[in-house]
């Protein structure tokens, strides 16, 4: 999988140049970078999440996390104005969306998670819900802050794939890269987890304090992706709400095992594979114009449906 | 010895414990029954800090329940709960095998592996060790999880009908190898039981809860009798002596 990965990778980079290679090289290496990036960070905070929260076809951006990190932002902005926004150094900003996110992330899953007992439909239903909830709570904050401020902002606040901000990858990739480690570092004690709670407690594992912990990795792995590449909700072209679930269904079916330190490297790659093995084929073979995120959402529906069905058969 | 002083619980508004004060010696096999709704799983679930405490206390040898790291208390007591549903996927050893988490802390060594083995050996799960949990039948599942409790290597060890589903054959084997336990390795064993006659048969000492109280508790032939039954369980059944101990006729 990992050699696959790195043909795509190699693909990308050297297939068909309709431009000089010195600038070909260092603008596709940015993109490669983010792509990597946000494939590995939103696969492996799915995994944590779909363990956390006890099943397989929940993932953070389907309960709205994505969503939340805008929400911080135009919170941000409707408090500070865009030009006292504008005024924060890049460096702090990130840091300070980072730990909001985290913060509120952990305040508002820990809750619902609580309230929902152990109830999955009741989980995802509130989940869906919350996230509606902070999308519509956003809208109205976005329609608050004047119109033309909040393009320059929004123009600001999300890089695209197209056009990459340096300094914002540089930021997000040290946040990845931490929140990466955490997770791996958590990644016996989530497999103690996976028991269930009962077990887990018996084995001297209490799962509180363990999800908190593990909610906090996620929040930072989602936020970070998200700035880099903005949310599918404001047309940003992030992954969709269903990039976690195709990349976690598929690493179950290739390393299937509960082991995290299998699971982990396993998610991680694929969602490396299907953002670069996809863009590369959309945008270099076929010259699509077509977004992958709209195959994504399509894949993932079906997906979803499938997970969804064979549950409720089950 | 476990010592519980003081305990009251309340679960969704009504009490579900009521002042209970109960010693469970070192040593032996102590079997807890009594009707359905009784307490008997919420007790032991407080003994193993399963559920936080309201209002009491409970010791563990040394240990005072809610005090205790975690993981200090899980290399003490080993608890099998009443549900054994464990969504992941696992293999009966990878099962066992986490038994040994408080010890390895998820380094496991060669000496953990070596008490897999012993735990898979002694619960005849060893031809079966590479099954997954759901190609296994109910009874093999329940001697799975029990091995689990075993290879955690504690000195108390709680289990919360662990005869569930199980047929007169896998039923005595899990009740043998409890009494083997208890006996051999010096382990104190404590046991919620639903059929009398098994409690009477294996245990040595009988812990009668109803409606959140310790109603009786001692030796089976002092414990089980007519009036107990009437009394406790509401039944008109009697009960016999053979063989020199109790026998409830059904
Ligand atoms: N989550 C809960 N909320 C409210 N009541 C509960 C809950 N769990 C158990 N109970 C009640 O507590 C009582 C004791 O339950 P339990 O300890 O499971 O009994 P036993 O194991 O002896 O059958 C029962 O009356 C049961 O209805
Ligand atoms: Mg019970």
């Amino acid at each position: 999988m990992a050699a696959l990965l790195a043909v795509c990778a190699a693909g990308y980079m050297l297939w068909s140049a309709k431009a000089p290679w010195s600038f070909l090289l260092p603008y596709r290496a940015t993109k490669l970078a983010a792509l990597l990036l946000v494939g590995v960070a939103l696969s492996v905070a799915t995994v944590l999440f779909q363990t956390v929260t006890a099943n397989r076809i929940l993932t953070p951006s389907l309960m709205g996390f994505d969503a939340l990190y805008v929400f911080v932002l135009t919170l941000l902005v409707h408090m500070l104005g865009a030009t006292g926004y504008a005024a924060i150094p890049p460096g702090l900003l990130f840091a300070a969306n980072l730990g909001a996110m985290a913060g509120l992330g952990l305040l508002l899953f820990a809750g619902l998670m609580r309230l929902a007992g152990g109830d999955m439909i009741r989980l995802v239903l509130s989940g869906i819900v919350l996230g509606l909830l902070i999308r519509s709570m956003t809208e109205f904050l976005q329609r608050l802050i004047d119109p033309s401020e909040f393009q320059t902002v929004q123009s600001m606040s999300f890089a695209r794939f197209t056009q990459i901000d340096p300094l914002l990858l540089a930021l997000s990739a040290t946040a990845i890269l931490a929140a990466l480690a955490a997770a791996w570092s958590l990644r016996t004690r989530l497999d103690v987890l996976s028991l269930g709670d009962t077990a887990a407690t018996g084995l001297g594992e209490p799962p509180a304090r363990l999800r908190r912990q593990a909610l906090v990795v996620i929040c930072i792995l989602v936020a970070a992706a998200t700035a880099l590449v903005g949310p599918l909700s404001s047309g940003g072209f992030g992954p969709s709400s269903f990039f976690g679930l195709i990349v976690t269904a598929f690493a179950h079916i290739v390393t299937p095992t509960h082991r995290h330190a299998v699971l982990i490297p396993s998610a991680a790659l694929v969602g490396g594979l299907v953002l670069v093995g996809g863009q590369f084929i959309m945008e270099r073979l076929f010259a699509l114009a077509t977004p992958l995120t709209v195959v994504i959402e399509l894949i993932g529906g079906a997906v979803f449906l499938v997970l969804l069905l064979k549950r409720r058969a089950a | 010895m476990i010592r519980i002083t003081d305990l009251h619980h309340r679960l969704g508004g009504a009490p579900v414990l009521n002042d209970i004060d109960l010693t469970i010696p070192h040593g032996g096999l102590t079997a807890l029954i009594g009707p359905n709704g009784a307490g008997k799983s919420t007790l032991l679930s407080l003994i193993a800090r399963l559920r936080p405490i309201q209002r009491g206390r409970i010791s563990v040898g040394p240990h005072e329940i809610g005090k205790v790291a975690d993981r200090d208390l899980a290399r003490v007591l080993a608890v099998m709960p009443q549900s054994t549903e464990v969504s992941a996927r696992l293999r009966l050893a990878e099962l066992v095998g986490f038994g040994r988490y408080p010890w390895h802390r998820g380094r496991p060594g060669a000496e953990d592996r070596a008490q897999v083995d012993r735990a898979l050996e002694r619960f005849s799960l060893t031809d079966l060790r590479d099954r997954f949990l759901d190609e296994v039948s109910g009874g093999q599942k329940q001697r799975a999880f029990a091995a689990m409790a075993y290879a955690q290597d504690t000195d108390y060890l709680l289990l919360d009908e662990p005869l569930n589903n199980l047929d007169i054959a896998a039923a005595r084997d899990l009740m043998r190898l409890m009494r083997g336990l208890a006996d051999e390795d010096g382990k104190t064993v404590v046991v919620v039981l639903h059929d009398i006659n098994y409690a009477t048969a294996f245990a040595d000492r009988l812990v009668v809860m109803k409606e959140g109280r310790i109603a009786a508790q001692g030796a089976p032939s002092e414990v089980v009798t007519d009036t107990l039954l009437a009394e406790v369980f509401g039944t008109t059944a009697r009960v016999a002596e053979v063989e020199g101990r109790p026998l409830v006729i059904v």
